[in-house]
């Protein structure tokens, strides 16, 4: 038997897996964003691992809006990313430093 | 036999207009082109406009919750709506020369802020976890895009990226503490949140760590330190108009989050958050006061100033009174008046070719252009928190908030802080009254643009000298 804290803990270092990977990244924009979708995935499965054991259905359905939010967001994320690489000609993260003060 | 139970849709009623007209402002876009583009702004602001009266007609009527308790009307979504719609209609009347001139004047801007302004207000009303969510996402997706509308300039798509991704791992912040605080409570409605809370018997640390992840998510909103980075790059890098946009309603939608969420669900664990709101707060107000000292882009200046008020308007929040909640929501309400105004300010001395968006671009304003530099001048003495003007009757009322809550250390900080932060508002009033100016052109803004923004600065003044009736309304709200 699979016990909730299990999947706490697995929620718990997916989550901390994607807040590294954005801040260790230097190198790549995409790597980001898949580290945001991981994010939002960590959530998720904490969400349904709730809404099971408290058998609770609400959870599993913000897990559907979830997951449509993130597609919406990563289609808002790849185009703002092809526009920056139009313009810069690079995607990595290193070099988006026109912007200080 | 099944029956259907129908919700009460007409509590609704705004966000239900503003999605159709917002639609329909859609098609338009689609189907009229580049030539339909001044057909759609007028659309824009007519559904402004009504959505305004619809809500002002509705103030005083029977609200509630209604489609199963994930929606509240209630007198604090009343006023914040409304001030959403009034701010936005000033936003739309500002930026439209300043599109003009940049080839920037399309049909998306519109759409965008209409859906975007439909984000801010299902925020406001939302009374559950999941409305919440898709208030905040609908509201910052389209922020996101309308950063990145001048797909030409780099500094612009920088920006669009950064806010994109700090905005996108706020969000995952937030989603994570309230999938934990579902955890303990079992419920994602914020009353019921609330009632299982007061009942007692549930973990307090679990639920704590959620409420860290909670405080996180609302701080990058509201741009708070140490989750205030996106803000000066965004502000700087996004076209005046669009950063015009980010600097006002949203602040008011990000405040009302905070509200629902702490207050509204989380009141009986105010311990646990004020700790919290005062690291936050304190951070912000000096961090924002001294390093907007060393900026000479005044867009950039005011992002700093941003985040200095940002941690007054915590200040309110964290008293855990009714007053401070209410002196908050006075401080959001008349910043984003102020912030419209001095961005605004930026907007109108721009032209073809010319961003006035640094401060030696202000020398000497005050033999060019008297009037203006006069409107200036209120706007920088307000936001310094000088009488009579209004930003100082919002800073004594969340001071006052604290001090009666014996947090007499943090009010002494936050004074001390604004006198700092006078420094870099008065060097502005300097630039403009004192020093040579080195060029000689005139305003090309039209006409209304310049009636609306002299009105805007009298109405700081105005509100200045009487707070009293805004100040009633904002804690009628919380009694």
């Amino acid at each position: 038997m699979i016990a909730l804290s299990d999947f706490l803990i697995l929620g718990a270092l997916l989550f901390s897996l994607s807040v590294a990977g954005i801040f260790i990244n230097r190198k790549n924009i995409i790597i980001l964003l898949m580290c945001i979708e991981l994010m939002l995935l960590a959530v998720n499965l904490n969400f349904i691992a709730f809404s099971h054991y408290s058998g609770d259905i609400s959870g599993q359905i913000f897990v559907f809006f979830i997951l449509t939010v993130a597609a919406a967001e990563a289609a808002i994320g790849l185009a703002i990313l092809v526009v920056l690489f139009r313009n810069l000609h690079t995607i990595n993260v290193a070099e988006l430093n026109k912007l200080k003060g | 036999m099944m029956t259907f139970q129908v919700s009460n849709m007409s509590l609704a009623l705004p966000e239900m207009f503003m999605l159709a007209m917002a639609c329909i402002v859609l098609m338009v876009v689609a189907f009229l082109g580049k030539k339909g583009t001044d057909l759609v702004y007028r659309l824009s602001q007519l559904t402004l406009i009504i959505t305004a009266i619809i809500i002002y007609r509705s103030i005083g009527e029977i609200g509630g919750l209604t489609f199963d308790g994930t929606y509240i009307k209630d007198a604090f979504s009343d006023v914040l709506k409304l001030a959403i719609c009034l701010i936005n209609v000033v936003v739309l009347l500002y930026s439209t020369a300043y599109l003009k001139a940049r080839n920037l004047f399309k049909g998306e801007y519109y759409v965008l802020a209409l859906f975007s302004t439909l984000g801010m207000m299902v925020m406001v009303s939302a009374y559950h976890f999941l409305t919440l969510y898709l208030g905040l996402e609908l509201m910052s997706l389209c922020l996101y895009a309308m950063v990145a509308m001048h797909r030409d300039s780099s500094v612009a798509t920088e920006a669009a990226m950064k806010y994109f991704i700090l905005g996108a791992i706020a969000s995952g912040m937030l989603l994570y503490g309230m999938s934990i605080i579902y955890g303990v409570t079992g419920t994602l409605s914020i009353a019921s949140v609330a009632n299982v809370i007061q009942a007692g018997g549930i973990d307090n640390t679990v639920l704590s760590f959620g409420l860290v992840f909670l405080i996180i998510g609302i701080g990058f909103k509201l741009g708070a330190v140490p989750f205030h980075m996106w803000l000066p790059d965004v502000y700087h890098g996004a076209p005046t108009a669009v950063t015009l946009f980010i600097a006002t309603a949203p602040k008011i939608a990000a405040f009302a989050m905070a509200i629902r969420l702490l207050v509204d669900g989380l009141a009986d664990v105010h311990q646990y958050w004020q700790d919290m709101l005062i690291m936050l707060s304190i951070l912000s107000i000096i961090l924002g006061n001294i390093i907007a000292i060393a900026q000479t882009n005044l867009k950039r200046m005011l992002a700093y100033s941003t985040i200095s008020h940002v941690g007054f308007i915590l200040l309110g929040i964290l008293s855990g009174s009714a007053e401070g909640y209410a002196g908050s929501m006075f401080y959001a309400l008349t910043y984003a008046l102020m912030s419209l105004g001095a961005f605004g300010m930026i907007l109108l001395m721009s032209r073809q070719g010319f961003e006035a968006e640094n401060i030696e671009d202000y020398k000497g304003l005050s033999e060019r252009n008297p009037w203006y530099a006069l409107m200036m001048l209120i706007l920088m003495f307000s936001m310094a928190g000088i009488p009579p003007l209004v930003g100082f009757y919002a800073k004594l009322a969340v001071i006052k908030s604290i001090v009666d809550v014996d947090l007499l250390s943090v009010a002494i900080v936050a004074v001390l802080m604004s006198v700092i932060g006078a420094y870099y508002y008065l060097r502005m009033i300097k630039v403009m009254y004192f020093d040579q100016p080195t060029q000689q052109t005139d305003l090309q803004s039209p006409t209304e643009m310049r009636v609306v923004i002299s009105a805007n600065a009298l109405a700081v003044l105005a509100l200045g000298i009487f707070p009293g009736s805004l100040m009633a309304i904002c804690i009628s709200v919380f009694s």
